[in-house]
């Protein structure tokens, strides 16, 4: 027989519930702290919601961002936040810096003047520098760009529902949502916690993050509705057992190729989208936990009709577990 | 059964042989490149020059020749979303009103009037007898006239109120909603011409949403050069010179403004505020040059300017008239003789380069309202070549560790879904290419992020296969269960993606629309490649081999 990786063994039979109170109480606390966190600390906010300006300067010279700060100094530009940027695919004397400017008091749009005196002040200190990208957001524009975020959150979430919930039964849908919501607060929680930048991008990632995590959800109700039907009699805990066993290494193989591939584009896919790429790689992450350990619980919770023909009697068959990880 | 019809694998392969050759221009981008931009200049001006003919040549034209467009952020270029401030046109309008109603009233209604500082956009006439109020109140309404809508049937373009002894005139809400069209329209036919003037490549201009426009030039320097280009209004008027003065807050008196010189600090002119011809009866401005020898904008007015403006001159020699630019004086002339003919020439102090751009504004036209730009991004084209090679990197290295990964895991099946992932990025490269689309920096991590999920539905299919192989069932029927089977995990996972996808594709803007567009396409062609183009492979093997036993 010729050589074969297995990361997951031929046969597993591991009881995904026997750790519940740990692991879907751990998802629960964490989800908690996530929004907590988020509600005091904030998020670090990119110009794309708060408007504003962002300068990316390139010099040759290594960046200093005390002299920057005071070569801005003398403008009163109110709020400057000056970052130096490091990436292992910048050469030897790239050195690149990210300054932002909040939005001027009382201007609708952006003026260029003040754009220019930026520049200026900053070729006067290095005049090796240049700008090779400049980005301003009024904050008009950035009102709707948040707003037109959250909706499409907020739709992609709803619209997955529907589709689980036409394809499988409602209780896999409510399982799926909350996933999905686990997914996404946790995402946020942790641009909150490393007051990571939070843009435009970082919305998309999102919804890439939900489209990964339900595509692992659905493989794993899929089993189990195919499992449903064949073992009648099966308990519903042991049900949901046998189907994430079956799919585990599917499951493991999946996120690893794709982690793979992201990993590759977080190490060498340049600064420019590397919050992007961490939103989607720890998104796949979660998103695999997610599918194991969260919406499978919340669907046992919930319990499932098992008997198609007949009228159910006392309750659907699987709320006789329901107590058993609430 | 373990048989695919020979329509069925001609279709396949085909479609396959199709992804290779419409990918393969992209692995030639900047020859192809050139080669359409020529072709298009070639079929545009007629003549071919020397160096387009070795750009076309570059590239064999039985070839297909499209690639995918390169975003912003990675051609570098100037990204502009700008407001058109609509409610200048209502201001406009009862500003050209006036003159006609203080005539009209004069006459008709026998009332002495005068206008008041009104709100913005609103005629305010005050009246000097109240008694006439009715008269005079009919007299405006004789202006208002019918406005032609889908819905707003018997409306009038005028609404008509009274305050007290004042006769309140504004834009109804229907001529307002037919206007703002208007406006938008004219706008964007306008910013278009200027930017084409310019000549950079396939610039993007689209309203958006009641009154936005987004402009998108690559390749041109920055936000600010091409704000330049499109901000100015560009309105240029004849008037008459009342009176010279320096005195910026010098009263002008009814119906005159005083407008700054554009050359001499400190220099004023009243001037009568309905010009006399305006530059929406130019038909032609190009860069000249003066008797001197210095700089000039030569135009020519249409029929009815050119008479217009020979009348006036023949009427008024001797005297001083003023050539204004958005407010601005920028000469006044004395009127020597009669002017016929309808051409002349704008003298200033100007650079050649500003008699070029001054030009192409006036050729173009006035921008019919003021335009404020609400965000505006620049990417240096340096910027975007580090971002392509980058994911080119990243795309590359992700690329072989998945080949890696599925090989070391499904051995000979493994092949089969490298060779399906290699076709399915060609495939994925020609889709986008057909449609024009935009790849952008999300978009490169798109397709990364697609090679990650692509190998998925293999996935599903052989681990499918291998667990019915363990109910010994025999290879040919395991492979088929497996097949049918994984089908619906297959369907019901990419298609919740798909629906993110959407959200995100109509929702999203730029970068993040380019995102959604690779994603899906992406996820397209990698159902395709696992259901149909690796289970061609296993079973052309099958058929070929017909192993007792198989391994996955």
């Amino acid at each position: 027989m010729a050589f074969r990786l297995r990361l997951v063994p031929e046969k597993t039979n591991i009881d995904f519930f026997r750790w519940a109170p740990v692991t879907f109480g751990g998802s629960v606390a964490l989800v908690v702290a996530a929004i907590i966190l988020t509600f005091f600390m904030g998020l670090n906010f990119g110009i794309d919601f708060r408007g504003g300006t962002t300068i990316r300067t390139e010099s040759t010279r290594a960046v200093d961002v005390g002299a920057y700060r005071q070569a801005l100094s003398p403008l009163n530009l109110g709020d400057v936040t000056i970052t130096e940027v490091f990436d292992p695919t910048f050469r030897e004397d790239q050195h690149v810096a990210q300054v932002r400017i909040q939005a001027q008091e009382g201007d609708e749009a952006i003026t260029p003047e003040t754009i220019a005196s930026v520049e200026a002040a900053l070729q006067a200190y290095d005049p090796a520098i240049t700008f090779p990208s400049v980005e301003s957001v009024g904050p008009k524009v950035s009102g709707e760009l948040i707003k037109t975020a959250v909706y499409s959150v907020l739709a992609a979430t709803l619209a997955i529902c529907g589709y689980i919930w036409l394809r499988f039964e409602w209780q896999f849908s409510v399982g799926a949502v909350v996933a999905l919501i686990h997914d996404i607060a946790l995402t946020i929680g942790i641009f909150s916690l490393f007051q990571l930048k939070f843009d435009l991008t970082i919305i998309a990632a999102l919804l890439t993050i939900l489209g990964y995590s339900i595509n692992d959800t659905v493989v794993v109700f899929d089993r189990l509705r195919e499992n449903l039907i064949k073992y009648k009699s099966m308990p519903l805990r042991d049900v949901m057992n046998l189907s994430v066993n079956e799919t585990l290494s599917r499951t493991v193989l999946t996120s690893g190729t794709t982690l793979i591939a992201l990993i590759a584009l977080l190490v060498f896919g340049g600064d420019v989208i590397r919050g992007f790429v961490f939103a989607m790689t720890w998104g796949v992450i979660v998103g695999t936990y997610s599918s194991v350990y969260v919406a499978k619980n919340v669907v046992l919770m919930l319990g499932v009709k098992r008997d198609w023909g007949k009228k159910p009697e006392g309750g659907p068959g699987g709320t006789q577990f329901a107590d058993i990880d609430a | 059964m373990l048989q695919i019809p020979l329509w069925k694998r001609i279709v396949i392969l085909g479609l396959c042989a199709l992804g290779l050759i419409g990918a393969a221009p992209n692995l030639f981008y900047d020859r192809v490149e050139r080669h359409n931009d020529a072709v298009a200049a070639v079929e545009r001006t007629g003549v071919e020059s020397e160096d387009q003919t070795a750009a076309i040549a570059a590239w064999p034209s039985w070839l297909p020749s499209a690639i995918v467009n390169l975003g912003l952020d990675l051609r570098g270029g100037a990204h502009l979303l700008a407001e058109v401030q609509v409610e200048d046109v209502y201001k406009q309008r009862m500003d050209a009103l006036w003159p006609e109603v203080r005539r009209a009233l004069v006459s008709e209604a026998k009332v002495a009037v005068r206008r008041i500082k009104g709100a913005e956009g609103e005629l305010r006439v005050e009246i000097d007898n109240p008694e006439a109020m009715e008269k005079a109140v009919e007299v405006v309404r004789g202006f208002a006239s019918p406005v032609v809508t889908l819905t707003g049937v018997g409306q009038n373009d005028l609404d008509i109120r009274t305050e007290g002894s004042q006769i309140i005139v504004t834009l109804s809400e229907a001529e307002r909603t037919v206007t703002d069209d208007r406006t938008m329209k004219q706008s964007v036919e306008i910013v278009r011409r200027r930017v084409d003037a310019a000549g950079t490549r396939e610039p993007t201009i689209q309203r958006q949403g009641q009154d936005r426009i987004l402009i998108e030039v690559p390749g041109i320097g920055s936000a600010a050069e091409l704000k330049e280009l499109i901000g100015t209004t560009a309105q240029l008027t004849f008037n008459q010179v009342i009176r010279r003065s320096a005195n910026k807050d010098e009263p002008a008196g009814v119906g005159n403004v005083n407008y700054p010189s554009a050359e001499e600090e400190g220099v004023y002119y009243i001037l009568d505020e309905l010009p006399v011809v305006t530059g929406e009866e130019l038909v032609d401005a190009r860069p000249d040059f003066d008797q001197n020898g210095r700089p000039a904008v030569g135009f020519r007015f249409n029929a009815s300017g050119a008479r217009k403006f020979g009348d006036y001159t023949a009427e008024h020699v001797g005297e001083l008239f003023a050539i204004v630019l958005d407010g601005k004086v920028i000469s006044a002339p004395q009127i020597r003789t009669h002017i016929g003919g309808g051409s002349g020439i704008i003298t200033g102090t100007f650079t050649p380069e500003e008699t070029d751009k001054l030009a192409v504004l006036l050729r173009a036209g006035a921008l019919p309202a003021k335009m404020e730009f609400l965000e505006e991004r620049t990417v240096g084209p340096e910027l975007g070549q580090d971002s392509i090679d980058a994911g080119r990197v990243a795309a590359i290295v992700g690329t072989v560790a998945v080949v890696v990964l599925m090989i070391a895991s499904y051995g000979l099946f493994g092949v089969f879904a490298a060779v399906a992932l290699g076709l399915n990025i060609s495939m994925m490269f020609a889709v986008l290419s057909a449609m024009g689309a935009t790849l952008t920096l999300p978009g490169i991590a798109g397709i990364v992020l697609t090679v990650g999920m692509a190998v998925d539905a293999n996935v599903l299919v052989f681990e499918r296969i291998k667990e019915e192989l363990k109910t010994a069932k025999g290879p040919a029927r395991a492979i088929e269960l497996g097949y049918e089977k994984a089908m619906s995990a297959i369907i019901d996972a990419n298609l919740t993606t798909v629906i993110a996808a959407l959200i995100l594709f109509f929702l999203g803007s730029g970068p993040v629309k380019g995102f959604a567009v690779t994603l899906m396409v992406g996820l397209i062609t990698s159902v395709f490649t696992a259901i149909f183009v690796t289970r061609l492979f296993v079973v052309t093997w099958f058929a070929r081999k017909r192993p007792k036993t198989i391994t996955v």
